[in-house]
Formats: structure tokens, C-alpha cells, sequence
């Protein structure tokens, strides 16, 4: 009885490990974690925005400006817009940060409204600032410009 | 003349070893002057008491936590700017003076004017006012105690800074707190404020 026992155990650790040996190994699985589930890793050192205040050439016509400026701590809800203390039609003379584009004036029938237009009153679903990091996935896009050169 | 005067002296001098009741008059200004000292000290120790986070924190919890978040409370220098250091200006006599407004605070308490999160947002807007008119009044005094103007090095800020500090900060024309408001805690509603 005792015997059989010990051996039901031995044969299920057996198993186990097994079972354990047949799992993906830790680097081919697609996880940010990288480390086993009982390990805290030592995590990586936090890059620094982009404060460089020199703006970023833009890859295809429509695309919104990524921020060449940190924006830590600015408020965006629905009492305060501090982009627009700087961005604003008014302030952008004297903050000599460019106006925000027409585009941020219409409505989505191309109406012109008189203040900001509410879909574009969040800026940072759009646009955002930059870190000096590895990108995590690989990227292939090819310039418009570029493609129209090798179509010819 | 001088004997008159060494009269006079006489006489003062007896005054001051004629005992009172019980004790001399100069005992007593001794004391007097040795219990200054300790009311004065102890005056000091309760000021300093009132002044730190927990105390301002009693009645204004909200605004503390929203402090802690920003570059004031914790920052890479290692230098935090806590309530006192810029809503109680550091002058004796201001402090007093603050002081004193402040019993409109604790009267405010009792009245319950921010006593609740609703109550304060509602209210929020009015008190920003407050400060800022005081700021802008006093020429940004708080900020600069620590931010002297004459030790930035425009070369190791960010352009855009450089670009605000060197011109219209360094003609006078523009003040901190025209350009750094919420610097410290969440903006009221901005409607109805000038250059925002
Ligand atoms: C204190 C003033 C100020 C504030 C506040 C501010 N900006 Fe800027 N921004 C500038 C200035 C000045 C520039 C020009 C480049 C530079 O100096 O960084 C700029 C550049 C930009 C650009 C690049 C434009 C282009 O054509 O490449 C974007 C996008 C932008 N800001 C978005 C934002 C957003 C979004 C916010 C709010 C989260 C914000 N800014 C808040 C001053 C400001
Ligand atoms: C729905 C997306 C969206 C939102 C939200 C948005 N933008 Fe833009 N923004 C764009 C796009 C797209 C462009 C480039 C094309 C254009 O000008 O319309 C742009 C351009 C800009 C530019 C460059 C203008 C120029 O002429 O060089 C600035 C500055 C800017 N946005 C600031 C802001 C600010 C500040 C806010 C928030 C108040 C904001 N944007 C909200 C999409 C957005
Ligand atoms: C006994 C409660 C209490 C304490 C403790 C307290 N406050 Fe206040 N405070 C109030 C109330 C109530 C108001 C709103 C008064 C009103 O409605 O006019 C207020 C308003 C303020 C304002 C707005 C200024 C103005 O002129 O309207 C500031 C700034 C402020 N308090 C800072 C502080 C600081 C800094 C401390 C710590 C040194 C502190 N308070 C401690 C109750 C308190
Ligand atoms: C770096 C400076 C700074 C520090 C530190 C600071 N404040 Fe303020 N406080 C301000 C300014 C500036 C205003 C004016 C409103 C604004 O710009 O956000 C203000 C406004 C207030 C108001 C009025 C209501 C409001 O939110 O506008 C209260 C109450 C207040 N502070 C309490 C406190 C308390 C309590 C602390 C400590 C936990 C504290 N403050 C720390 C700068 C500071
Ligand atoms: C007790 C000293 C002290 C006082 C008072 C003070 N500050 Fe600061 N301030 C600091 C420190 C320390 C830092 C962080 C410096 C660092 O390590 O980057 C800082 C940072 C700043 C920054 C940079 C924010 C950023 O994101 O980099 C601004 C802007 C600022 N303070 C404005 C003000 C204004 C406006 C006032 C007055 C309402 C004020 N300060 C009062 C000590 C103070
Ligand atoms: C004319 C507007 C203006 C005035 C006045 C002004 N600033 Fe600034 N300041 C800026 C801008 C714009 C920035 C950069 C954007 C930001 O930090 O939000 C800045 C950034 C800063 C920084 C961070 C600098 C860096 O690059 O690390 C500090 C600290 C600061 N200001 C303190 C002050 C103090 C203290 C005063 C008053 C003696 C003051 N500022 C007055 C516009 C101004």
C-alpha cells in the first residue's frame, strides 16, 4: 500500500516535469515579460522624453506632429487645456509655438467652428512625445516619397 | 549737572531693587525677558508646527495628494517644496500676517465652505484666484526664494524655456506665475482666465 503510494508520486513528478519540459521555452514566447513568472527582473532603465525642441520631419502628409517637447504634468480635461496656452490662435505669436493647423477648427462635415472642434480637444490621442528607445517590434514602412521613386 | 544727575540714578536704581510685593523689579525684568524668550521660541515651535504637510493636509487632503505627483514634492535634486514654502511667505512679519488671514481659514472650516470634494471644486476656482492675484502682486516672491532668476543658466534649459525666461521674464514684463500656473496642483476651470 505505503509502496504503491510512494511510487503514484514519483510517477506524477515524473509527469510533470515532462509536461513541464514540453512547454515553449521562455524565449520564444511573445511576452514583454522576458523572465520566468517567480522572477522580479530588474526593470530596464526608463528612457528620457525627447525634449530636444526641434521638430521631427513627418512621414506621410496627413500625419499628426509627433512633440519635440516634454509635456510631464500637462493638463488636459474638461477645465484646462494646456497645450492650448501655447498652441492657441492667440497665444501662438507670443509662446512662438506653431497654431494648431485649420484642421483642429472643423467639425467632421469640414465646418469651421470658431474654437477648437471637440474631436480634436484631447492632443495627445494624437499626438505624443518621443523617447530614445529600442522599438520593440520591428517596422517596414517605406516613405511614400521613396515608393513613388521606385515605382518610376 | 552731575551730581543731579547721579541723583537721578540713585533713584532709578532704587526702584529697580525695591521689591514689588515679593519680588525686585530687576528680577522681574529678568524674568520678563527670559520668559520672552521662551514665548517667543514656543510662538516659533507652533508656526513651525502649523507649517508643515500634515497640518495643512488636515483640511486640504485633495490638494496634498495632488502635490505629490508633481516635480515639487519629488524630484531628481532631491529638494521638495512643501505648502509653507509657497503659501507662507518666510518674512517674520508675513508670517504673522498669514497667520492671521488664516483664521478666516479655520473659520472657513467651521463654516464648511470646502469641506466636501464638491463644496472645494465648486470654490476651487475663486481661491486659485486668490493666489495668483497674490503672486502676481508680490512678483512671484515664493517661487523665487528658491528659483533666483540670477543663477538660471539659460544654456542648460530646454529652448523653450530659455526662449520665455530671456525675454519676457528678464524684461520684467511677465512674472512665474503668468506662465507657471498649476504648477503644483490641478487647474480650476480655465474659461473665463486671461492667457490660457
Ligand atoms: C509652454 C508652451 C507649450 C505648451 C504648454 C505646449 N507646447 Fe507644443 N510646442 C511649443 C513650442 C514652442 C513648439 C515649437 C518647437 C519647440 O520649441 O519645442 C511646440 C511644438 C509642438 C508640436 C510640433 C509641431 C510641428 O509642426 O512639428 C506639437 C505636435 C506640439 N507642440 C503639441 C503639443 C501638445 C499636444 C501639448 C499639450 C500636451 C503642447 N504641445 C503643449 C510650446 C508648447
Ligand atoms: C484627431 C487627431 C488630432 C487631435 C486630437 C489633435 N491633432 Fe493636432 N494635428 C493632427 C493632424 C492630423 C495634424 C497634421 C495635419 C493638419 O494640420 O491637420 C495636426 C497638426 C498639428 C500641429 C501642427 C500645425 C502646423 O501647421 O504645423 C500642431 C501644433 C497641433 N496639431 C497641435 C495640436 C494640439 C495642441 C491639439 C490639442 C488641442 C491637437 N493638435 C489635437 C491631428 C490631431
Ligand atoms: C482648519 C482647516 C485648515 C487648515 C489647517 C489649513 N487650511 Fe487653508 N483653507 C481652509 C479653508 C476652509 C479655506 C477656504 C477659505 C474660503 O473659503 O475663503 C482655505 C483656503 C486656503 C488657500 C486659498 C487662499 C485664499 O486666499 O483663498 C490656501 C492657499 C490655503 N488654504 C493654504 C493652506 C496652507 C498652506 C495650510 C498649512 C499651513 C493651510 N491652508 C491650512 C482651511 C484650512
Ligand atoms: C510649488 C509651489 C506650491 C506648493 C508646494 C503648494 N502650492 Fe498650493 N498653490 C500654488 C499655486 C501657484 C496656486 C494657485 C493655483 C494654481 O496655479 O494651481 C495654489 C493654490 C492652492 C490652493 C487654492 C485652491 C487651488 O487648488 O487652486 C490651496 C487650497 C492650496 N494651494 C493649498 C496647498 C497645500 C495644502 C499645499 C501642500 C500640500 C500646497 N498648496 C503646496 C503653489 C503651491
Ligand atoms: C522650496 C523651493 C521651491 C519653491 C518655493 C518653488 N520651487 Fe519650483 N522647483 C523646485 C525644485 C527643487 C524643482 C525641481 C528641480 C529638478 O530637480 O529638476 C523645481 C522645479 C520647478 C519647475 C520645473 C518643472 C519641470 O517639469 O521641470 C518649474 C516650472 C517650477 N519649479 C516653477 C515654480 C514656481 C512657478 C514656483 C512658485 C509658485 C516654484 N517653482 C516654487 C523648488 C522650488
Ligand atoms: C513668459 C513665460 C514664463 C515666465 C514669466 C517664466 N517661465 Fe519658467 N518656463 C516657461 C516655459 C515656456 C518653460 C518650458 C516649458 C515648461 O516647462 O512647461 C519654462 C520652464 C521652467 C523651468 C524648467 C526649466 C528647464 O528647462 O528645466 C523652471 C525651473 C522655471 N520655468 C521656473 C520659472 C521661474 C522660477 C519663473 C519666475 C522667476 C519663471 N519660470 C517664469 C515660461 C516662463
Amino acid at each position: 500500500m505505503k509502496t504503491r503510494k510512494i511510487l503514484s508520486v514519483i510517477a506524477l513528478v515524473g509527469l510533470s516535469m515532462s509536461a513541464m519540459a514540453a512547454t515553449i521555452p521562455a524565449d520564444k514566447v511573445a511576452t514583454l515579460r522576458q523572465v520566468p513568472l517567480d522572477i522580479e527582473p530588474t526593470p530596464p532603465v526608463m528612457p528620457k522624453v525627447d525634449n530636444t525642441d526641434v521638430e521631427k520631419a513627418r512621414s506621410y502628409p496627413m500625419q499628426p506632429p509627433v512633440i519635440p517637447h516634454k509635456i510631464d504634468g500637462y493638463q488636459i480635461d474638461l477645465k484646462a487645456n494646456k497645450c492650448m496656452q501655447c498652441h492657441s490662435r492667440q497665444s501662438s505669436t507670443y509662446s512662438k509655438a506653431p497654431m494648431v493647423s485649420v484642421t483642429h477648427y472643423m467639425d467632421r462635415d469640414n465646418n469651421f467652428l470658431a474654437t477648437l472642434s471637440p474631436r480634436r480637444y484631447f492632443c495627445t490621442q494624437c499626438h505624443v512625445p518621443q523617447v530614445d528607445a529600442k522599438p520593440l517590434v520591428g517596422n517596414d514602412f517605406v516613405d511614400l516619397h521613396e515608393l513613388m521613386k521606385k515605382e518610376k | 549737572m552731575v551730581a543731579s544727575l547721579l541723583a537721578k540714578l540713585k533713584v532709578i536704581w532704587g526702584v529697580i531693587r525695591r521689591p514689588s510685593v515679593h519680588y525686585s523689579l530687576g528680577f522681574l525684568t529678568l524674568g520678563g525677558f527670559v520668559a520672552g524668550i521662551i514665548f517667543w521660541g514656543g510662538f516659533n515651535v507652533a508656526l513651525e508646527a502649523s507649517s508643515t504637510e500634515e497640518f495643512c493636509s488636515d483640511c486640504h487632503q485633495n490638494v496634498y495628494h495632488e502635490l505629490q505627483s508633481t516635480i515639487h514634492y519629488s524630484n531628481s535634486s532631491g529638494v521638495r517644496a512643501t505648502c509653507h514654502d509657497c503659501h507662507v511667505p518666510h518674512k517674520w512679519t508675513d508670517k504673522i500676517a498669514r497667520k492671521m488671514q488664516a483664521s478666516r481659514e479655520i473659520y472657513g472650516q467651521i463654516i464648511g465652505t470646502i469641506d466636501t470634494p464638491e463644496k472645494f471644486e465648486a470654490r476651487r476656482g475663486t481661491l486659485a484666484k486668490h493666489e495668483w492675484k497674490r503672486l502676481k502682486a508680490n512678483d512671484s516672491q515664493e517661487c523665487r526664494d528658491c528659483h533666483k532668476f540670477d543663477s538660471m543658466d539659460f544654456t542648460r534649459q530646454s529652448t523653450r524655456a530659455a526662449q520665455m525666461h530671456s525675454t519676457a521674464l528678464a524684461s520684467g514684463e511677465k512674472t512665474c506665475i503668468d506662465c507657471h500656473k498649476g504648477i503644483a496642483h490641478r487647474l480650476p476651470d480655465m474659461a473665463d482666465v486671461k492667457d490660457f
